[in-house]
């Protein structure tokens, strides 16, 4: 089931509205952290802008016979190409505010298809098309040659001067919009939105230095997809938009179509289409990954101040806030880096008030990381215990239905047992075998029992997807918003309406293949999502581990002695949790491994990071106390784990 | 030219004609492919040129050291077990408390050059192989001899082969590895199977690598006569231009203050210091602006029951024991020469007050038999334990008791007291070799 539930989605918004909320101190602090880096981030997109558009100019100008010529043109577009893109991207980056630190997993394929039909993305990839339609005409407009205009004045048969349509520029714009399109289409289906933290800390230079090649290769590859792909339906539906441009504009069409084979061979058109669209798709990986490269970096937050005013800028008090998220995970981060770097600011952590003598800012952060351990150790179990009354229930019902269908071969009612006892629905490797004809009628029946007749059914897809909708519109403010508003518990509305309609035609419904297809709960997608937000986890993990052995010879007042117990018991916890969930099917299968794509596949793997990060943390507290941790107040059942990993038998 | 040339192809004695020859051309193609893998890594050329390289070199690193049995050796940090890799491709697991011995075998497990474990962790060994890197999750309590090779993690990024070393971060979460050929050196997060190349113009490809014990440094050498020590908080590096020759090996004092390292066709070692000033990032606090010279291991004659040997000359590895008490230097020696074996030194260290190294004594094999690698036993409690791999196939535990300066607390009854070498242990206890003076 998935568990998204109580993980919230609050991205950046909130912090970049905090711009604009200056009130308290709270807020400006937010803003100083967040927004400057937005702003620079952006700042630094507009001044790559030149360098990208030289080249781009560089590479549709460039003619073999006329270098110099070439040289020259290309300087002289280059400034005035430069001023209108700087727009673009200005406008481009008003979408960032969507961007989130933990990513949206989709658990059934219906699940996606709400997440591309929700009107925040119908508007993002409006948006988007609108921007690659301006982008492409600049494009156009910098190309010149026969991508000028749109129209032009042909001289028809009676002499008289008619205006004719541009089908290369048409084609171009299309192309623009098409692109994206698909772009904000894709950054939906690979999480384009997620920000994920890297592990090797380096300078933002060197990162982005990385990650240059990186971004022109899929730039490239992915503009050459986008081409073949546009190529291929203007050809087929390319005289709809034409005719009605020619209707709107009143253009005449003069030479022959385009959207003909021989038209759409045309190889210098080909070229320049592939160039224009590896340029924007640049442009956008380049904000991308400037603005994924500003937000993550280290932020060093004091541990304690002397003046109050400064109190909520602390890291214990920033750990403890829930909102937002991003200055939560920055500051979990600096906590994971200090404890393993700074030997002054671990000091700072273990030392006592003056007056008073309390361990305050000990307290406040291993509090706050226990109780993120705790969370998720609830969480792992909720789901397991979800999952095993799930097992029962359907093991029930299964099995009856089994009975009645003697005629499915062993192979498959081995699948129905392994099925029922985790409880999950149909998987998708079934799904074939239902589309085909010739699958047998007892397995079709057996294949679509499962879903429908379950009150777990409407259960399990609705609240996330019907979560989404009164989420997002929190996160918007000012009039845009009460429009969005009302558009969105009009679409909430209608939502929740589907779903009674879902209801009640059930059984009617359950007979489609493309239901059963579209209601299948991906695999491991359910374990992605309960591991979604585990950087904060990994990063608590590493502070207290880290912290703790620090504390063997720096902790000079015994202040992590008393919260020891603690630490080890929740971290023994969890490890059981987590050992516990990667029995479960699909939970330790490996998500293929995507190279060569802007994609963040981070979040894929947090699991198993989490889990390594965990078994380690363990190992480094046993390995600095030894022995010493027999001392230590911890039930039977954990001394005996404990004694495990003293023995490194882990 | 033989300078250019590999670290593998130095590492034989029998080098025959043909591989001298091919030296010459080697040298070129290295040059030509460190030239263009520094300006353009990304150009299909250098990648197959590269490639070209790799196999040559990993050929003559087979057919030179056809002789030796054991190709990679590695303690486990915290338990009492090891890892063998040999000649035909699998890797044997030792444990004195299990009666099982694993074998690993893998399709990609091929050309063996490096094994690690990881710290903090009973059961990840990495494996640097000849086209990816292999990490295998062997379950310390699982009775099976032969782990299926679903146990294997592999890690693999284009362009990156073969990787000859490979160092595990002591905090046990990253693991770096380098190729000759490749420019770039590695880092992976190896939970999540994802890498982050760090690259850095010039040298073209890193051959050895080595994490300082207290994870603050990683020295990494190139094939050319340049090295490099990254700083691991925001991985930024120094370049340490040497004048002579390659840096051919190095290591770590256990504070990861001193770096020790040998450079190519020179007698001596160097040393480093780094100091981290508190609460400042390392990238700002200077390092040294010069190595100094430790050691000066040129050629000596000895005077032995056998007949007069002369020890010296140039240096293939060194190895430094976790309580900074040991230092192994392996001699290369000439093996066409009976009287310039390949033998192991062994000095006593010290680092405070000041730093000094003094003569311990020899460490020599049967007759014949030249050791290979070595290795320290990350926490031998009585004082130190060299293993050492030999060339006819032998692994023998060379155990130093001593009373350690720095865990005064151990008690020594019912050991054996006198230090136990094998042969030709020579007592320059009294002789200083090296004292540095607080500057």
């Amino acid at each position: 089931q998935c568990m998204t539930s109580n993980i919230s989605n609050l991205g950046l918004w909130e912090s970049l509205s905090a711009c604009e909320v200056c009130a308290d101190g709270n807020a400006l602090f937010h803003s100083q952290v967040v927004c400057w880096r937005a702003v620079a981030s952006i700042a630094w997109s507009v001044l790559l802008l030149p360098p990208t558009t030289a080249v781009f100019t560089f590479f549709s100008k460039f003619s073999f016979l006329h270098p110099i010529q070439t040289i020259s043109e290309c300087i002289s577009l280059m400034t005035s190409a430069s001023a209108i893109f700087s727009l673009i991207l200005v406008l481009k980056d008003l979408i960032l505010s969507l961007f989130s630190v933990i990513p949206t997993i989709a658990c059934s394929k219906i699940a996606l298809l709400a997440q591309l039909l929700h009107p925040r993305q119908l508007v993002n990839s409006l948006l988007h098309c609108i921007m690659g339609v301006i982008v492409a005409w600049c494009c156009g407009v910098t190309m010149g040659f026969r991508y000028e205009s749109l129209g032009y004045p042909c001289p028809q048969s009676d002499g008289l001067p008619l205006m004719c349509l541009n089908e290369y520029q048409l084609i171009l714009l299309l192309l623009g919009a098409f692109v994206g399109f698909s772009h904000s289409l894709l950054g939906v289906m690979h999480n384009f939105n997620y920000i994920s933290f890297h592990t090797v800390q380096q300078y933002k230079y060197h990162r982005f230095k990385g990650a240059l090649p990186l971004v022109a290769r899929c730039s490239v590859t992915q503009a050459l997809y986008s081409v073949r792909n546009f190529v291929v339906l203007y050809f087929f539906l390319g005289h709809v938009p034409r005719a009605w441009i020619c209707q709107t504009l009143n253009l005449q069409l003069n030479r022959s179509a385009l959207d003909s084979i021989s038209g759409l061979l045309d190889f210098t058109l080909l070229y320049h289409l592939w160039i224009s669209a590896t340029f924007f798709l640049f442009l956008w990986y380049i904000t991308l990954l400037l603005f994924r490269i500003f937000v993550t970096e280290v932020h060093s937050f004091p541990v304690q101040s002397s003046f109050t005013d400064d109190t909520p800028q602390c890291l214990p008090t920033v750990l403890a806030e829930k909102q937002p998220m991003i200055l939560k995970f920055l500051a979990l981060q600096d906590l994971a880096l200090l404890s393993q770097h700074s030997l002054a600011r671990r000091c700072e952590v273990f030392s006592l008030s003056q007056p008073g003598g309390h361990a305050h800012n000990w307290n406040a952060i291993s509090k706050e990381c226990l109780s993120l351990l705790a969370d998720l150790t609830q969480r792992l179990q909720a789901y397991h215990d979800t999952i095993a009354t799930n097992g029962r229930t359907k093991s029930l019902s299964s099995g009856s239905e089994r009975k009645s269908s003697s005629e499915t071969s062993g192979i498959f009612t081995n699948n129905v047992d392994l099925r029922s006892l985790v409880g999950e629905p149909l998987t998708a490797p079934f799904t074939p075998d239902l589309v085909s004809p010739f699958a047998s009628p007892a397995l079709r029946r057996l294949a679509t029992v499962v879903d429908p007749g379950s009150p777990w059914y409407g259960t399990v897809q609705s609240p996330h997807i019907m979560r989404r909708g009164p989420k997002l519109w929190s996160t918007s403010t000012g009039d845009q918003s009460t429009f969005l508003e009302k558009l969105g518990s009009y679409f909430f509305k209608t939502k929740t309406f589907f779903f009674l309609c879902v209801t009640q035609v059930k059984n009617f419904l359950s007979k489609r293949v493309l239901v059963t297809y579209l209601f299948n709960k991906l695999p491991e997608a359910s374990s992605q999502a309960l591991f979604a937000d585990s950087q904060a986890h990994i990063w608590a993990l590493e502070g207290l581990s880290y912290l703790v052995q620090a504390s063997f010879s720096e902790d000079h007042f015994g202040v992590v002695q008393t919260t020891l117990p603690s630490i080890l018991s929740s971290m023994l916890l969890l490890q059981e949790a987590v050992d516990r969930h990667f029995k479960l099917p699909h939970a330790s299968s490996k998500p293929s491994r995507s190279t060569s794509s802007m994609e963040e596949s981070t979040y894929k793997t947090l699991r198993f990071a989490l889990r390594a990060t965990l078994k380690t943390a363990i190992y480094r507290i046993t390995t600095t106390f030894g022995d010493h941790l027999k001392a230590v107040q911890i039930s039977a059942e954990h001394r005996k784990r404990l004694q495990q990993f003293l023995e490194y038998k882990e | 030219m033989e300078a250019t040339v590999t670290p593998c192809l130095d590492e034989g004695r029998h080098v025959n004609n043909v591989v001298l020859s091919s030296g010459c051309v080697l040298a070129l193609l290295r040059w030509v492919s460190s030239f263009h893998g520094s300006l353009f890594p990304h150009l299909t050329v250098s990648r197959i040129l590269g490639f070209n390289i790799g196999m040559i070199l990993i050929n003559a690193f087979v057919f030179l050291l056809s002789d030796c049995v054991v190709r990679a050796f590695s303690w486990h940090p915290h338990a009492d077990k090891f890892a063998v890799a040999l000649l035909d491709d699998s890797i044997k697991i030792y444990n004195p408390k299990s009666a099982t011995t694993p074998t690993l075998k893998h399709r990609l497990q091929r050309s063996i050059a490096a094994v690690q474990w990881k710290p903090l962790c009973a059961s990840a060994l990495a494996v640097a192989c000849q086209n990816c890197l292999l990490v295998w999750h062997v379950d310390p309590c699982s009775l099976s001899t032969r782990p299926s090779s679903g146990c294997a993690q592999v890690l693999s990024q284009p362009g990156h082969s073969p990787v000859t070393s490979i160092a595990w971060c002591p905090s046990g979460s990253l693991l770096v590895s380098s190729s000759p050929v490749d420019t770039a050196m590695i880092v992976w997060d190896v939970a999540a199977e994802s890498g982050v190349p760090l690259q850095r113009v010039g040298g073209g490809g890193v051959t050895f690598l080595s994490w300082s014990p207290d994870g603050s440094h990683i020295l990494a050498s190139t094939p050319s006569a340049l090295f490099r020590v990254w700083e691991t908080r925001m991985w930024t590096c120094e370049r340490w231009p040497c004048v002579k020759g390659r840096c051919q090996s190095g290591c770590w004092s256990p504070d990861g203050s001193r770096l020790l390292f040998t450079v190519q066709s020179e007698t001596v070692i160097y040393s480093l210091t780094f100091t981290d000033i508190p609460g400042v990032t390392t990238s700002t606090s200077r390092g040294p602006q010069a190595a100094a010279v430790v050691a000066d291991l040129s050629e000596t004659a000895f005077s032995t029951p056998d007949g007069d040997i002369i020890v010296g000359g140039e240096i293939q590895s060194m190895a430094w024991d976790l309580r900074g008490e040991r230092l192994a230097v392996l001699l290369k020696g000439d093996s066409n020469a009976a009287d310039r074996p390949a033998i192991i030194a062994v000095f006593k260290t010290r680092a405070s007050p000041i730093f000094e190294l003094l003569p311990c004594g020899f460490v020599q094999g049967e007759p014949g038999a030249e050791p290979r690698l070595m290795q320290f036993h990350p926490n031998f409690r009585d004082g130190a334990l060299l293993t050492v791999c030999w060339s006819n196939g032998k692994i023998t535990h060379v155990p130093f008791y001593f009373l350690s300066a720095s865990f005064p607390q151990l008690s020594f009854v019912g050991k054996p007291s006198p230090p136990r070498l094998q042969d030709g242990a020579a007592d320059f206890t009294n002789q200083s070799l090296f004292t540095e003076l607080i500057s």
